[in-house]
Parts: C-alpha cells; structure tokens; sequence
C-alpha cells in the first residue's frame, strides 16, 4: 500500500482530501511533521484561499522546506489548487510579499473572464503522453478559483483548461506535479486521476 | 462558456434530518441526509446545498455530524448554510468538511463579516444566500424569517455590495416564485448578472426542465432545486438534457 502524508499546515478543509487518497487505497497521514513528510511514498500538498497567506504558512511551518527535499531528491509531490499555485515564483493577487517557491517560472495572475471565480466542472485539454489524466482525458474536472498560471516556460507536461482565456489546469514536471482543479471533490475522474498519481509512487 | 451548467438539488437539515418531504422509492431512508447525497451524486448532481434549519445549538452540533459524514463518502462539493454569522462558524463547518459556506441573516446584520471571512479563507468559500422578493414598486428586497420580514435592504445593490465585499458566488433565491413550481424569477436573475460579476446560483420556482433553460439564459452559471427532485418529479439527468439541447455545457 502506498504511503501518503497530506500536508498539514493550517490550510483548508483537508478532511475530503484525506478520504478520497483512502478511497483509492492509500494509506493516508494528515501531519506537518516534517520527517514523516520527507519519508513517505508521495506528499500532497492542499492548499485553499490567499496565495500569499497560504505560502506563509507553508514556508513558515517548514512544509516548504520538505517539498524543496523531495524535489531534489526526485521524490513525489502533488499540489492542488494553491498549493499548485505555491510552486511558481509568484502571484498578482493582493496581499503580496510571500513569494512563492520558485519550482517553476512564472507568475500566477488574476483570471479574465466575464465571471470570476471560475467554479464548476471544466474539460481539460490534455498534454499528449500525461500519465495522471490517463483515462479521464475527456472528464471534466472541479474547478474554483480566480487567480491561476497563464504559461509554462520549461519541458514538462503541461495540461491548460480555459475560463474566459486559457490557463494552466495541471503539470507533470518528473516527480513535482500539480493540479489547479480539486480531484479530491471530482468525483470518478478526480479519483481515477488520483489513482493514477499513486501509481507512480 | 466552457464551465458546465451546474445542477445542484438542495436539502433541507434540521437536527440531523432532511426535511421537506422526499419521496424516492429506493431509499431505506429518506429522512437520512448521506443516504440522499449519496443518491444524488450518482445520479450526476453537479454539487450538494445543505440549508440547516435547526433551530436549537444542540440540534446543530447533528448538522455538523451529518456534514462530516456526507463529506466522507460523496466526493463533489458540498455547500453548507444556516445560521452563520462569524469566521468560527465558517471555519467549523469547513473543518466539519463543508467546501463552502451561506451567509444570509449574518451578513445583514453586519456585512463586514464577509470580508472577514474573505480575508482568512477566501471568497471562493463564501455564498451570499440572498432570499428576494418583490417591493411592489418594480424593485427588489432582501427579507429574512423565510421571506416574511422586509430586511429594508434594496436586493441587487445588496448583491453588488456583497460580491464588491468579498463573497465569491450568490445564492440567489425568489421568495416570490419559491414553492410555485412556476418557473424562476428570470427579471431578478438579469438584474443581479447586471451588476455582479461572481457566480450566481437561481433558486425558487423550478417546475419544468424548461425553466432551469430559462434561469440560465437570464443569466444563472448553476441553477438549485429541492422540491422536483425529492419528489422524483425531475431528474437531474433530465435538467442536463434540456440544457445540453439548448446549447449550454453540461458535465
């Protein structure tokens, strides 16, 4: 069974998270205890609200510390939504000064759409050879959000939705990955996708 | 518009129990609020709103149970509402494994709570439940006390204002047209999507599959129905069709 720590930091509603990783057969822990974060199978990282308050408390709790480990190390990592969101270098939204991890280039902005934010199922346009949404390439996925990345500079699967322009819906960068959608509250697809996330590990 | 229509049915909680009556015949119970949610997940409801009506603290300590147990065996977004009126009444309901929150009565009362709680978790948390009603004089009000008392607020500034504040999304529910089965009130829904770019969800009135059609065309991003579908009047699938064939996305 895959061992997987759900990253404890103060942020969100992590109890649906933790239910749908046990659904698809994984053994779950939610703590921000580092060493058990740095030690198991795959670490998912939630995230929800603020970007700024949200990779505060990610850096100042250590959590980043342990994505920065796993990374070097080519351990998994799963970001969602903010958490996503947390592993570009920063974010327009208000309330700035905590940048974010700069895993990746780039910069997460506010949406242009006639309605913001963009809540609901949403199709994703799939990179060719994407192991995560392997079988659910035609699902539609739960979004809710109004800030996301626009680009992606490096060589890595790079899979883009769209709410009035198009955005970066998911990456799959070796083993750091990440999704701007919920697959925790996406019912089939999200745990197929999840499935799929846990067969890497 | 690639984000599809969402289709959501709402339950009425009191004490743990849904009430307004359901009539499926394959439930065991249909008081049991999991037990429903669970129906209405496989059936391809696009999110869940439970609307705590109990009255008493004791009865509502039941509701967050309830919530806790429907989050762990239904995997699309719940919504929680009733009685809210702080940040420790949000983050209990999300901590119980609600996604998102109504605000209604707490928000009138005092409206810096929304950015209150916009600044510790988020607008993408916080519905503005707003229940409507004609003035008499062409316009639109807020009540409170299920539609009985005027609030003295003019309806769609009130929503403007709410979204300017911080919710992310309206809960826009007609008095007027609730419990007709006469179709949403449309002129409501055009006059809040004039003014509010968040998304708003129409509630009241829906008896035909051609009215979620119309709520939508007027403007609706999710259209929200209790009463046809506890009463297997309508199902959900059959809402989707009507939508899929007048164009509109659905999942």
């Amino acid at each position: 069974m895959k061992r997987v720590v759900v990253l404890d930091y103060g942020s969100g509603n992590v109890r649906s998270v933790v239910r749908m990783l046990e659904r698809v057969g994984a053994e779950v822990t939610l703590t921000g205890d580092a060493s058990a974060a740095l030690a198991a199978d795959g670490l998912y990282v939630p995230g929800v609200g603020n970007f700024h308050a949200c990779v505060g408390a990610l850096v100042d709790s250590g959590g980043a510390a342990v994505v920065r480990s796993r990374v070097e190390a080519g351990r998994p990592v799963l970001g969602v939504c903010v958490g996503f969101q947390s592993f570009f270098e920063d974010s327009t939204e208000e309330g700035g000064g905590r940048p974010g991890l700069g895993l990746w280039t780039g910069q997460v902005s506010r949406l242009r759409a006639p309605v913001v934010p963009h809540m609901g199922w949403s199709p994703v346009t799939v990179a060719a050879g994407s192991t995560l949404f392997r079988g659910v390439e035609d699902e539609r996925f739960y979004f809710v959000h109004s800030f996301a990345p626009h680009s992606f500079d490096a060589p890595a699967l790079v899979s883009t939705a769209e709410h009035g322009e198009r955005f970066v819906a998911a990456v799959e960068d070796g083993a750091l990955a990440g999704t701007q959608f919920h697959p925790e509250k996406s019912g089939d697809a999200g745990a197929h996708l999840l499935t799929n996330w846990l067969e890497t590990l | 518009m690639t984000v599809a229509v969402r289709v959501i049915p709402c339950l009425d909680v009191d004490a743990g129990r849904v009430v307004k009556g359901v009539n499926f015949d394959n439930l065991r119970d249909a008081g049991d609020p999991v037990e429903l949610a669970t129906t209405y997940d496989e059936q391809g409801a696009d999110e869940l709103t439970f609307l705590d009506v109990t009255a008493s603290f004791a009865g509502r300590d039941t509701t967050y149970d309830v919530v806790g147990q429907t989050a762990e065996q239904v995997f699309i977004p719940l919504t929680v509402g009733g009685g809210v009126r702080s940040v420790q009444d949000v983050d209990r309901l999300l901590r119980a494994g609600a996604d998102k929150v109504g605000i209604n009565t707490g928000a009138i009362h005092r409206p810096e709570v929304i950015g209150e709680i916009r600044e510790r978790f988020g607008a993408q948390v916080l519905v503005l439940s707003a229940d409507v009603r004609r003035d008499g004089r062409g316009g639109f009000e807020v009540t409170t006390h299920g539609g009985r008392k005027s609030a003295g607020l003019e309806a769609i500034g009130w929503c403007a204002r709410a979204a300017e504040l911080g919710a992310g999304e309206i809960l826009l529910n007609s008095m007027d047209a609730d419990g007709t089965a006469e179709g949403f009130d449309l002129e409501l829904i055009e006059a809040v999507r004039r003014e509010v770019d968040i998304p708003i969800v129409a509630s009241g009135g829906a008896g035909r599959v051609e009215d979620f059609v119309a709520a939508v065309e007027a403007g609706a991003d999710a259209v929200l129905a209790a009463t046809v579908f506890h009463f297997g009047q309508l199902t959900i699938a059959q809402v989707k069709d009507a939508l899929r064939a007048a164009g509109y996305p659905v999942r």
